[in-house]
C-alpha cells in the first residue's frame, strides 16, 4: 500500500509549486487537479507580480515569492516571461498620496524600496499618463508574468523531479485516517493515501476545508480582463490606481496592452465565468483615462476566470485549526498569482518540516471565527518583519 | 411600436433578408443589424452607386436572384428598423451589443435570428503571407464592391465550387487567369456524379463555368499540391511553385496575384457566446452549432440560419431564413405554418448536393501533414507551423485551447478566425490524434478587433 508523504487538491500555481518544494525536500508527493495544472485563475489572471500596495499580512509572502520570481529560470527552467517592469501606482488627489506615504513605510519594514513621485515627476518620467493624476509611488522591484505558463512550468518541473502530477482527476471527498489521509476520487474505488493533506483548491477551497469541519465563508469573483493588439513600446510599469479600479500592462517583448476593472458573471459550480460587456466598456473609458494614447489601440478579446474571494479579500494560509497535517492556502481575492510561489515554498515547510521562516499571521482561518491565530502564536508578529529570503 | 419584445436579425444577406421578410409577413416589425454597407450579405454585395454596375455582371447566373433579394429588400425597408454598418461585438442574454462607426450601442432583445453567415476557409502554404495574395472572398469584395481585380494576371488556388466562379468572374472583368488549381480531384469517382449532379442549375452553373475557362485557355489543374508561394525583391508574390501529388515534379508559374480558398467556413462565434450546442460535423470538419432542422438553437429565443449554421449555399440560406423565422413564430404562438413542409422538404433534398459537394472537394488536411515547418500558420501571432508542432511535442497537449495558452496560436487580432480550421487539422496530425479530441477555439468578445475609445465612448439604448 502507497502511502504518499503529501498529497497536494488543486493545481493551481500555489499546488503545482508546493509539488515542486515538497519534492525538492525529498518527500513523496501526488498531486490531484480536477482538470489541467493552471487551467482555472492560476493560468488566466492578469499577470502582475507586485508588491507594492498589499496588505501588511502578505507582505511576508509577497517578498519571498518575489525572490522566487526572479530565479524561475533555474528553479522550473523557464522564466514564464517574468519581467522587472515595476509597478506605478497613481494618486487620484492629496488624500491617496497621503496613502501611499503610509505605505511606503510600512514596505520599507519589509525590504520593499518604494519611490515617491509628485505631479510633476510623474509628467516628466511618465509623460504617456493622463494628466488628471496627483501623484504616484513606484516599486521598481516589481514586475510581469505570463499566467498561461507558470504553473504548468511548475507542475513539469515537480513531475520530473518525481512528484506524481495527476490531471483530469477530480477528487470527490477526502478524510482522516490512522495513517493520514484517505483521498477518494472520481471513478475509483481505491482512495489515495498520505500522511499530510495540502488543500490549495482555489476557489473551491472552502468546499475542500469543509469536509475537515473547518467552516468558512468563501465567495467567487470573476476580474474582467481585455487584451489589445500588441503595439510598440509605450508603458513601462504595470499601472495600477488608489482605491482599485483600474489596473494596465504591456506584455513585455510582446507589445499587447492587456487591462483590467470590475468583475464579470462566475458559476463556481458549473466550472464557467465570461466577462461582461458594459464592464469591458467602462474598463476601456478608464483605461484612456489612465493612458489617453490607448484610445485607438484595438482590443481583441476579453476574459475573466473564476477566482475564490474571502470576506476580508485575504486569502486563508495555514494549516487547519482542527485537523493536524492538514494545511489550507486557499480564496486569494485576487492576490493569489504573484504569492503562488512561495505559498508552495512555505506549505512544503510546514507540511514536511512543521515550520516556516515565513510569518503567515493573520492569514489562517480562524481570523474568521475570533478563536487565536495558530501561526501567530508561534511566531510573534514581531519576527515577521525580519525575516529574510533565504536560498531555495 | 416597440410594445412587443424586440426580435432581432443578425445579418442580411440571403437568410436574413428571407427571415426579416418572413416576419414582416406576420406583422411584425424586426430590427436588422448587418455589417454591411448595403444587403445582401457577401453573395450579393453590392457597390456604392458610383461604381454601379449590371447585375448580370455582378452575379453571373445568380442574377436573378440577387435582384429578387435586392427587390424583397426594399419592399421591406418601411417596416422593418434597419442598420447598416453595425457590427454586432459582444451578445448576452437579452442584450446585443453593437457598433457603428465610432459609437457603442446596447439593443435589447428577445428573440434573435443569427444569420451570420460563412468567411473564406484558409489552407496555409509556405509564403501566403505575402502582398498579393488574398482569399476568394476578398477578390471577390475587390470585383463587387470597389469595381477593381486584385492583379493583373491571377492564380486562383485552393478547392471547392467558388474557385471556378471567381476564376471566371475575373476573367470577364479582364483580368488574365494564369491558372485554376484545385487540391482536390472533383469528378474522380464517378460514383459522385448523380449526387452531384442533383445540385440541378448550381451544378449546371459550375459546368458552365469549368466549360467557359476551358474554352478561353485557363488552365485548370486538379490534385495539386501547392509548395511555395513565391515573392519578389519587394516581397510581393511573384508566383508558385507546386506539384501534382505523387509526383515529383514541380512547376513554377509566374502571377502578379494570388486568389486562395478551399471552400467557406461558418461564422459561429454568436451562437458561442449564448452558449448554443456545438457539434463536430466529419464532412465540412468544423464544429457547428447544433438547431433542429428548422433552426431551433437549444438556447430558448435564439434561432440560426444560412450559412452560419452549416456552409449550403445562398439558395438554402433563404429557405432556412424563411424556415427559422416560422419557428420563431411557431414558438410564439404555437401556429403551424403551412408552407414549413415543403421548405423542409427542399433543405433535406439540398443536404445529398451538399455532401457531394463536401465530399468531392474536400478539405485537403494532407497539406497540413506535409507543411513545412518553416510555414507560418498563425499570422497574427507570427506562429510557424514548427512552433506549434513544438508546443505540441513538449507538452504533450493536443486539445487547442492549452496548444493556444502555450503558443499564443489564435491569440491575435483575428481570433483563430482565419488559422482555427488549419491549426486544428496541423495540431491533429502532429498529436496523431483524431481532430475531434483537438476540440474547438471558444468565441470571445469581442467578435471583432474593437477601439478602446468605441468602447469607452458614447453609449445609446436601444437603436
Amino acid at each position: 500500500m502507497t502511502v504518499f508523504d503529501l498529497a497536494i487538491i488543486g493545481g493551481g500555481l500555489a499546488g503545482c509549486s508546493t509539488a515542486l518544494h515538497a519534492r525538492k525536500k525529498g518527500a513523496s508527493v501526488i498531486l490531484l487537479e480536477r482538470g489541467r495544472c493552471g487551467g482555472q485563475a492560476s493560468g488566466v489572471n492578469y499577470g502582475g507580480v507586485r508588491q507594492q500596495g498589499r496588505h501588511p499580512a502578505e507582505l511576508p509572502l509577497a517578498t519571498r515569492s518575489r525572490g522566487i520570481w526572479g530565479r524561475l529560470h533555474a528553479l522550473v527552467g523557464c522564466d514564464c516571461e517574468f519581467v522587472a517592469t515595476g509597478h506605478l501606482k497613481l494618486a487620484r488627489n492629496d488624500r491617496d498620496m497621503v496613502d501611499l506615504v503610509a505605505h511606503q513605510a510600512v514596505a520599507a519594514d519589509h525590504g520593499i524600496a518604494i519611490e515617491l513621485l509628485d505631479g510633476a515627476d510623474l509628467r516628466r518620467r511618465f509623460p504617456y499618463i493622463g494628466d488628471r493624476f496627483y501623484g504616484a509611488s513606484l516599486c521598481a522591484d516589481d514586475g510581469q508574468a505570463n499566467p498561461r505558463l507558470a504553473a504548468p512550468a511548475f507542475a513539469r518541473a515537480a513531475r520530473q523531479l518525481g512528484a506524481d502530477v495527476r490531471e483530469e482527476c477530480p477528487v470527490e471527498r477526502a478524510v482522516p485516517s490512522p495513517l493520514g489521509f484517505e483521498i477518494y476520487v472520481t471513478g475509483q474505488d481505491t482512495p489515495i493515501r498520505a500522511h499530510r493533506l495540502v488543500n490549495t483548491a482555489g476557489a473551491w477551497g472552502a468546499n475542500v476545508a469543509r469536509w475537515f469541519g473547518d467552516s468558512v465563508h468563501e465567495d467567487v469573483m470573476a476580474p474582467n480582463m481585455c487584451v489589445t493588439e500588441p503595439i510598440a513600446p509605450l508603458i513601462g510599469p504595470n499601472l495600477g490606481i488608489c482605491g482599485g479600479g483600474i489596473y494596465i500592462r504591456q506584455a513585455s517583448g510582446h507589445g499587447s496592452v492587456i487591462f483590467g476593472s470590475g468583475v464579470g458573471i462566475a458559476d463556481r459550480d458549473a466550472l464557467r465565468a465570461r466577462p461582461l460587456a458594459a464592464v469591458t466598456m467602462d474598463a476601456a473609458k478608464a483605461a484612456i483615462d489612465m493612458v489617453p494614447a490607448l484610445a485607438n489601440v484595438l482590443v481583441v478579446r476579453s476574459w475573466t476566470g473564476i477566482e475564490g474571494r474571502m470576506p476580508d479579500n485575504l486569502p486563508v494560509v495555514g494549516p487547519s485549526p482542527t485537523i493536524a497535517n492538514l494545511y489550507h492556502a486557499f480564496g486569494f481575492s485576487g492576490h493569489g498569482f504573484q504569492l503562488g510561489p512561495a505559498v508552495g515554498a512555505v506549505l512544503a515547510e510546514l507540511a514536511i518540516d512543521g515550520r516556516s521562516p515565513t510569518c503567515l499571521a493573520g492569514l489562517s482561518m480562524t481570523r474568521f471565527a475570533g478563536v487565536p491565530d495558530p501561526v501567530a502564536t508561534t511566531l510573534p508578529p514581531a519576527n515577521c518583519s525580519q525575516h529574510k529570503e533565504e536560498g531555495e | 411600436m416597440t410594445a412587443e419584445p424586440p426580435i432581432v436579425v443578425v445579418g442580411a444577406g440571403p437568410a436574413g433578408v428571407s427571415a426579416a421578410r418572413t416576419l414582416v409577413d406576420a406583422g411584425h416589425r424586426p430590427i436588422l443589424v448587418d455589417e454591411g454597407m448595403f444587403p445582401g450579405g457577401q453573395v450579393f454585395r453590392r457597390p456604392p452607386s458610383p461604381l454601379q454596375q449590371s447585375d448580370k455582371k455582378l452575379y453571373g447566373f445568380d442574377a436573378r436572384r440577387a435582384r429578387r433579394l435586392h427587390d424583397n429588400f426594399s419592399a421591406l425597408l418601411p417596416s422593418i428598423i434597419y442598420h447598416a454598418e453595425t457590427m454586432v461585438w459582444a451578445v448576452e442574454p437579452g442584450l446585443l451589443h453593437l457598433a457603428r462607426g465610432d459609437k457603442a450601442i446596447c439593443q435589447p432583445w428577445k428573440r434573435l435570428i443569427l444569420a451570420t453567415g460563412a468567411m473564406d476557409r484558409i489552407v496555409p502554404t509556405k509564403g501566403w503571407t505575402a502582398p498579393g495574395v488574398v482569399t476568394l472572398g476578398a477578390a471577390q469584395i475587390a470585383l463587387k464592391a470597389q469595381a477593381s481585380i486584385i492583379g493583373k494576371s491571377v492564380i486562383f488556388l485552393g478547392s471547392g465550387p467558388l474557385l471556378y466562379l471567381v476564376a471566371y468572374q475575373y476573367a470577364r472583368a479582364g483580368a488574365r487567369v494564369v491558372a485554376v488549381l484545385e487540391a482536390g480531384r472533383p469528378f474522380r469517382r464517378f460514383s459522385d456524379l448523380p449526387a452531384i449532379a442533383s445540385g440541378g442549375a448550381t451544378f449546371a452553373g459550375g459546368v458552365f463555368y469549368i466549360a467557359w475557362l476551358k474554352a478561353h485557355g485557363v488552365p485548370i489543374k486538379t490534385g495539386i499540391e501547392p509548395l511555395e508561394i513565391l515573392h519578389g525583391s519587394d516581397g510581393r508574390t511573384s508566383g508558385l511553385r507546386y506539384r501534382r501529388k505523387g509526383q515529383g515534379r514541380e512547376t513554377i508559374l509566374s502571377c502578379d496575384a494570388l486568389a486562395i480558398g478551399y471552400g467557406l467556413k461558418s461564422e459561429t462565434q454568436l451562437a458561442d457566446l449564448l452558449g448554443v450546442d456545438f457539434h463536430f460535423d466529419p464532412q465540412q470538419r468544423q464544429w457547428l452549432p447544433t438547431t433542429d432542422l428548422d433552426g431551433r438553437s437549444c438556447v430558448d429565443g435564439v434561432y440560426l440560419a444560412g450559412d452560419g449554421v452549416s456552409v449550403r449555399g445562398n439558395q438554402i440560406a433563404a429557405i432556412a431564413g424563411e424556415l427559422a423565422a416560422l419557428a420563431l413564430l411557431s414558438d410564439m404562438d404555437g401556429s403551424e405554418a403551412p408552407q414549413a413542409g415543403a421548405l423542409r422538404r427542399e433543405i433535406r433534398r439540398a443536404r445529398r448536393f451538399r455532401k457531394a459537394l463536401d465530399s468531392v472537394f474536400a478539405f485537403p488536411t494532407d497539406q497540413l501533414k506535409t507543411l513545412p515547418d518553416e510555414a507560418l500558420i498563425c499570422r497574427c501571432e507570427g506562429l510557424t507551423a514548427g512552433a506549434v508542432r513544438q508546443v505540441v511535442e513538449l507538452s504533450g497537449e493536443s486539445d487547442i485551447n492549452r496548444v493556444k495558452a502555450f503558443s499564443r496560436l489564435g491569440m491575435g487580432r483575428c481570433q483563430g478566425r482565419v488559422c482555427g480550421p488549419a491549426a486544428a487539422e496541423l495540431i491533429a496530425a502532429a498529436a496523431s490524434t483524431d481532430i475531434l479530441h483537438v476540440g474547438r477555439l471558444r468565441g470571445q468578445a469581442p467578435l471583432k478587433p474593437i477601439a478602446l475609445a468605441t468602447l469607452a465612448g458614447g453609449r445609446d439604448d436601444g437603436i
